[in-house]
């Protein structure tokens, strides 16, 4: 069983940020990279898959400029055989369509039976990947996905929806599903791993086609939080707060 | 005049609160408001969908669930192709967000999830503002001009429309395909607590450490006779229950009081509690997001705060 995964990295940034001089992205000095917390998550998902079948591999995939390749190394570190990088000059990282037709190009020349990405990218949120990435690929996809087992060329699954419901679904191979965050506990690699996804060559494949961007990112903000509430900070230490808090509390019940 | 198409989300049969704010979010966009819903009784639906704003509805009798997201998904591409709107609006949830992205695909359309603001200046663009970077940051979208955007708007931002308008009604027959993602079983939650009923709620996050300190929370909680809540991690983890679980994927509260012990405020844990009537937020870091949402705040570590609530119960 052949399983590709896409990972990404994302952005932390700092309580006070600044914004680049054309004002459509966070100043570098203002964030912190990181593999997102959901695409570890698939990269187990897949290495367990891989395991039960016996025989396969998993692929990692990211489509990124140089930087996606530290996405790819700490990914790697969990145990998957190989890495790929996806891009050209034209695909739009905002843009979950164009990020999906970059990881198109991977697909088509890996030919996985099955595509696992995270949820949500972290920093962004819009869950669109995967299912962009299953249409290009005219296959389906399970968003929100966790507790994978595949039997043949079948994949048992389940999913999950708002208010606690969960459909057990099963879904034919090739298909893309999307990895709940927190859905397993990822590994720590073996140090054996660590050290051979510091020195793996990682290809780049070149996307031939992007489809046109239909969305720019305009202009960045900071945002005003409040959500109509004003906060009162209770000083004092922990005996403060407790008091506070039993106060409220009886308050309420009162 | 600008056009809109709202595409319902029917959830056991009922018209989920966010349809009725998406309307309102189309509705600001002035111009004609079309609803439309997709499911597999929808002459049932029509009272509730007749909500002030909606010009017209057009409903699509559709046989599979409401978690068929294959069939959402050629129902709403026929829609937009009858309708021929200038946007298409739908809540950012589970069920759209399965097949929003690919709709934009296949009819290239600019897709914007998540939605907290819309507008448009004059004859300009639409734009459509997210909240990134766990709500730090806005990033104001704009989408091409030359073709349809679909928009999913966050649930609990706009006001929801009322009913009482009176729409003209027609329906669409569409032909959809059967789901290649096939339903094997269908599990509600059920569990121990009833969150919903609770007047106050002591909810713990990933700050708790381990699950002898939930235990720790459980039983303050039960001396003040607070219900324990709990962000997703907790679940993850084995340490409670899913009905413990508050947040989009868990239960929605709007208790008299929440008190939050060391969680962060993603997105999906404030959708379960922001309407929640005085929110309290012990966690160490001053930064952490959910202070923005909170009535009272303390910067303190949640162990020390809860050996001291035990002296007090
Ligand atoms: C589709 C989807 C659905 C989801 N549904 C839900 C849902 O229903 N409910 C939900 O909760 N999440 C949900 N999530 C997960 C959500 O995105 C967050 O990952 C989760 O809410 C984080 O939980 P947390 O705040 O407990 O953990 P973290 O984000 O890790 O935060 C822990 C907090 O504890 C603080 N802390 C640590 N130690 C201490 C200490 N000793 N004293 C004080 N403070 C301390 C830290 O400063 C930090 O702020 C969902 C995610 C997705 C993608």
């Amino acid at each position: 069983m052949k399983v590709l995964v896409c990972v990404t990295q994302v952005l932390e940034v700092s309580t006070y940020v600044e914004f680049t001089a054309d004002g459509r992205a966070v100043d570098p000095a203002f964030v912190t990279a990181l593999v997102n917390e959901a695409d570890l998550c698939a990269v187990e998902e897949a290495l367990v898959l891989v395991e039960h079948a016996g025989d396969g591999e998993v692929v990692l995939v990211s489509a990124g400029e140089g930087e996606a390749d530290e996405a790819l190394r700490s990914a790697l570190s969990l145990g998957p055989q190989r890495a790929v990088r996806a891009w050209a000059d034209g695909v739009v990282a905002s843009d979950p369509r164009s990020v999906a037709a970059a990881l198109m190009a991977v697909v088509e020349s890996e030919s996985p039976d099955l595509v696992l990405t995270g949820v949500q990218s972290s920093d962004t949120g819009a869950q669109s990947v995967g299912p962009v990435l299953a249409a290009m690929w005219g296959v389906a996809c399970v968003p929100v996905g966790r507790r994978l087992s595949a039997s043949g060329s079948t994949l048992a699954l389940e999913r999950e929806f708002e208010g606690g419901i969960v459909e057990r679904v099963e879904v034919d191979l090739p298909a893309v599903v999307t990895v709940q965050v927190g859905a397993n506990t990822p590994r720590y690699g073996s140090f054996k791993d660590k050290m051979r996804a510091k020195k793996a060559d990682i290809d780049v494949v070149v996307p031939s086609s992007l489809p046109p961007s239909r969305t720019t990112v305009a202009r960045l903000c900071v945002a005003l939080t409040g959500a109509g509430r004003s906060l009162e900070l209770i000083e004092g230490g922990p005996a403060a707060v407790a008091a506070r808090i039993a106060d409220l509390v009886r308050e309420v019940q009162s | 005049m600008t056009r809109s198409l709202v595409l319902a989300e029917v959830i056991d049969g009922v018209l989920a609160p966010v349809t009725a704010q998406a309307v309102t979010a189309a509705a600001s966009l002035g111009g004609d408001v079309v609803l439309a819903v997709v499911t597999q009784e929808p002459h049932d639906l029509i009272e509730a969908a007749s909500l002030v704003g909606v010009t017209e509805i057009v409903t699509v009798a559709a046989p599979g669930s409401d978690r068929d997201h294959e069939q959402a998904l050629a129902a709403a591409a026929a829609l937009v192709a009858d309708v021929d709107p200038d946007q298409v609006l739908a809540g950012f949830t589970i069920r759209s967000s399965a097949y929003a992205a690919a709709l934009g695909h296949l009819l290239d359309l600019g897709v914007v999830t998540d939605a907290i603001a819309l507008r448009r200046d004059e004859s300009g663009p639409l734009i459509a503002t997210r909240s990134v970077y766990d709500g730090r940051v806005h990033a104001e979208v704009e989408l091409d001009a030359s073709r349809p955007g679909l928009v999913l708007v966050r649930p609990s931002t706009w006001e929801a429309a009322e009913p009482g308008g009176s729409p003209t009604v027609r329906s669409l027959a569409v032909d959809l395909p059967e789901s290649r993602v096939r339903s094997v079983e269908l599990v509600r939650p059920s569990g121990d607590v009833d969150l919903t009923r609770a007047d106050v709620i002591f909810s713990v996050g990933r700050g708790v450490g381990s699950q002898e300190n939930v235990a720790v929370f459980a039983e303050v909680a039960a001396k003040f006779g607070a219900a324990l809540g709990s962000s997703r991690p907790i679940v993850d983890a084995g340490w409670l229950p899913a009905s413990h679980q508050v947040g989009q994927t868990g239960t929605t509260v709007k208790p008299r009081l929440y008190v939050a012990f060391g969680i962060s405020g993603a997105l999906h844990h404030l959708a379960g509690m922001q309407n929640s009537q005085t929110i309290v937020v012990v966690n160490s870091d001053k930064n952490a997001p959910l202070f923005g949402h909170a009535d009272v705040g303390a910067v303190e570590d949640i162990h020390d705060v809860v050996e001291q609530l035990n002296l007090l119960a």
